[in-house]
């Protein structure tokens, strides 16, 4: 009998321990199979944050560095400055990133760090029980903000990708989701993406996913998946946001 | 070997490049920021790397991913900076990574100055971070040890897997004194075989990390960098003691304190007084023992605590080590005032004089 499906060779046995309906899996499926695929398991380095995510090592078959929380890109950096030829990733969740790390992403992506950030954004504190991120959407209910976030208490959420995008050393930033096939098979195409840009040497990569947290928010999988559609994605429009080639050097 | 001149700052930037510092990373503070910029021109001579951080949380987590990595890492800052890399290097501490963190002591808290100071003493030897870690502090009292300590930094870093620090001040940092390149002692270190290096066929996944979420796992792993510690503090210490054999008051002092007492006790021995110096050279491990040896001695009447700080930070450990054998008395400035030799011939003769 042919296979028609089996686990990603990027992914070790170890059992994820995430909530039911949570995106986190698939995610690290396809950064799984994005990295088998182009036969980088075997030299790449990543770098997990603190958040759902934070065990992150122990499912990526990679080597893999632990991170304090939102330092990721300053740890990657670290790692790719002094290891230019191997592929390295971080992996952060939007409280991670978009909030405490904000200014470790923000200069990583200024420097043109030549790594690939996949950044799982969820709109909400997930391991910590629920509360407010800056990608909380107007209206949302966290723990710290049980009647909803409003503009006037805690401002208008972030978008990361567009943000980063401005800087000249970000060569590549996409927002995807996981909701259905198509989306799967546009978001695994975008990672995939980012990391043969870097392979390449271009710059900084990014790729924002959309990601539900159905525990947190408080609803079933299906209903979360419909909730993202319906809400996030109107805030958080999906697609291309930034791709250029690296400007090529003149030869004088 | 030819003397050459160096400023300490420099001469610690230097050092580090001739001990295989594979990469720094750092950020400008008064009064190190010599050591950045001379590591941004030089570092990439030797085709090694220099990243200017957005920020000293940021330098010292960049130092824990090379770290990690297997390079020998280093960064540097002035006080209120180290107070920022405290984050870093807890979990550098805990993911038991070797690097060198050099921090050149300026006035507090808060901003406080730029001037010289040793208010940093608590930070550097109880962990500074949190949890229960400590890191391997040697305190050098003129450039010529900065320049020794910081080559040697990097052996004991990579020989236990923990961070050093290299405690200076900002006298130590700003002054320019002649010095001879030598050839500090190598160690035989263990291979970084722990290191994500990318699994290059390795059957298994190398991960840096300080995560041991099972009590019963994080309690082994602090018992386990208990013992290296206990190790550490048996193999480790280091101190001076100079003009002790006969001494009635013993100075203790580190750093630049410590050089200053040499001229006051070059003083009071030619005016007949009986003094000595105590120098701790590794903060931490502190020479608990021989100090607490020292106390025991029959001609050792007291101890007279220099410290650039207003209240003493090291005092405490002096007390612990001596545990009230003989009588502690204390003279200290903070704020980048270093104590005179005046002070120190002054302070001597009153304790000695009290004393009888």
């Amino acid at each position: 009998m042919a296979i028609v499906y089996q686990k990603s060779a990027g992914l070790t046995d170890k059992e994820l321990h995430y909530c039911p309906g949570c995106n986190h899996g698939i995610i690290h499926k396809l950064v799984a199979e994005v990295m088998d695929e182009l036969g980088i398991l075997d030299t790449t380095i990543g770098v997990c944050p603190v958040g759902c995510s934070v065990f992150a090592y122990n499912y990526f078959n990679c080597d893999m560095q632990e991170a304090a929380h939102g330092r990721a890109p300053a740890v990657a950096t670290g790692i790719k400055r002094t290891h230019p030829n191997s592929p390295v990733f971080t992996y952060q969740g939007d409280g991670d990133l978009a909030s405490i790390g904000c200014a470790e992403i923000t200069h990583a992506a200024m420097r043109g760090e030549k790594f690939t950030t996949i950044f799982v954004n969820n709109a909400i504190y997930g391991m910590t029980g629920g509360q407010m991120a800056p990608t909380t959407l107007i209206g949302q209910k966290a723990t710290t903000c049980p009647l909803g976030r409003t503009k006037e208490q805690a401002g208008m959420p972030i978008r990361m990708a567009e943000m980063l995008s401005t800087l000249d050393g970000c060569v590549y930033a996409e927002r995807v989701c996981v909701t259905d096939i198509p989306h799967l098979n546009k978001a695994k195409a975008a990672i995939k993406k980012a990391f043969q840009k870097q392979l390449a040497g271009e710059g900084f990569t990014f790729v924002e996913v959309l990601s539900t947290c159905p525990t947190n928010w408080g609803m079933t999988p299906l209903k979360a998946k419909e909730w993202l559609t319906d809400n996030m994605i109107p805030y958080y429009p999906l697609g291309c946001i930034k791709d250029i080639d690296a400007p090529k050097a003149e030869v004088k | 070997m030819e003397k050459e001149l160096w400023k300490g700052n420099e001469a610690i930037a230097e050092a580090a490049i001739r001990a295989g510092c594979d990469c720094f990373f750092g950020y400008p503070i008064t009064p190190q920021s010599e050591v950045p910029e001379y590591m941004s021109l030089h570092m990439p001579e030797h085709g090694k790397v220099f990243v200017q951080s957005e920020s000293e949380v940021a330098a010292i987590n960049m130092v824990y991913g090379a770290a990690g990595a297997g390079m020998r890492a280093m960064t540097s800052s002035s006080s209120p900076g180290v107070s920022l890399k405290q984050e870093g290097i807890t979990y550098i501490a805990g993911a038991e990574l070797p690097c060198v963190i050099v921090n050149c002591m300026r006035g507090g808290p808060g901003l406080g100055t730029i001037q010289p100071a040793q208010g940093d003493y608590f930070q550097a030897t109880r962990g500074g971070g949190n949890g229960d870690y400590r890191t391997v502090v040697l305190a050098p009292s003129n450039v010529q040890e900065a320049v020794d300590f910081v080559q040697e930094a990097f052996d004991i870093a990579d020989q236990y897997r923990n961070p050093v620090v290299v405690l200076a001040d900002g006298l130590i940092g700003q002054m320019m004194e002649p010095i001879v390149w030598h050839e500090v002692p190598k160690r035989k270190l263990p291979p970084k075989d722990w290191a994500t290096t990318g699994k290059h066929g390795r059957d298994h996944t190398n991960v840096v990390n300080s995560l041991y979420i099972d009590p019963a796992e994080c309690d082994d792993h602090n018992h386990h960098l208990d013992a290296k510690y206990a190790e550490i503090t048996k193999n480790e210490v280091r101190f001076e003691e100079r003009d002790c054999d006969d001494a009635e008051l013993v100075f203790t002092a580190y750093g630049t304190p410590a050089r200053i007492a040499i001229t006051a006790i070059e003083q009071l021995r030619e005016e007949g007084y009986k003094v000595g110096l105590f120098r701790p050279i590794t903060l931490w491990p502190f020479p608990e023992k021989p100090l607490h040896e020292l106390a025991a001695a029959g001609h050792v009447k007291q101890f007279l605590d220099v410290e650039m700080s207003s209240s003493g930070q090291m005092i405490d450990d002096i007390r612990l080590a001596v545990e009230g054998q003989k009588p502690i008395s204390f003279l200290g400035h903070a704020g980048g005032v270093m104590p005179t030799v005046e002070e120190m011939v002054e302070a001597a003769k009153k304790a000695l004089k009290e004393a009888k």
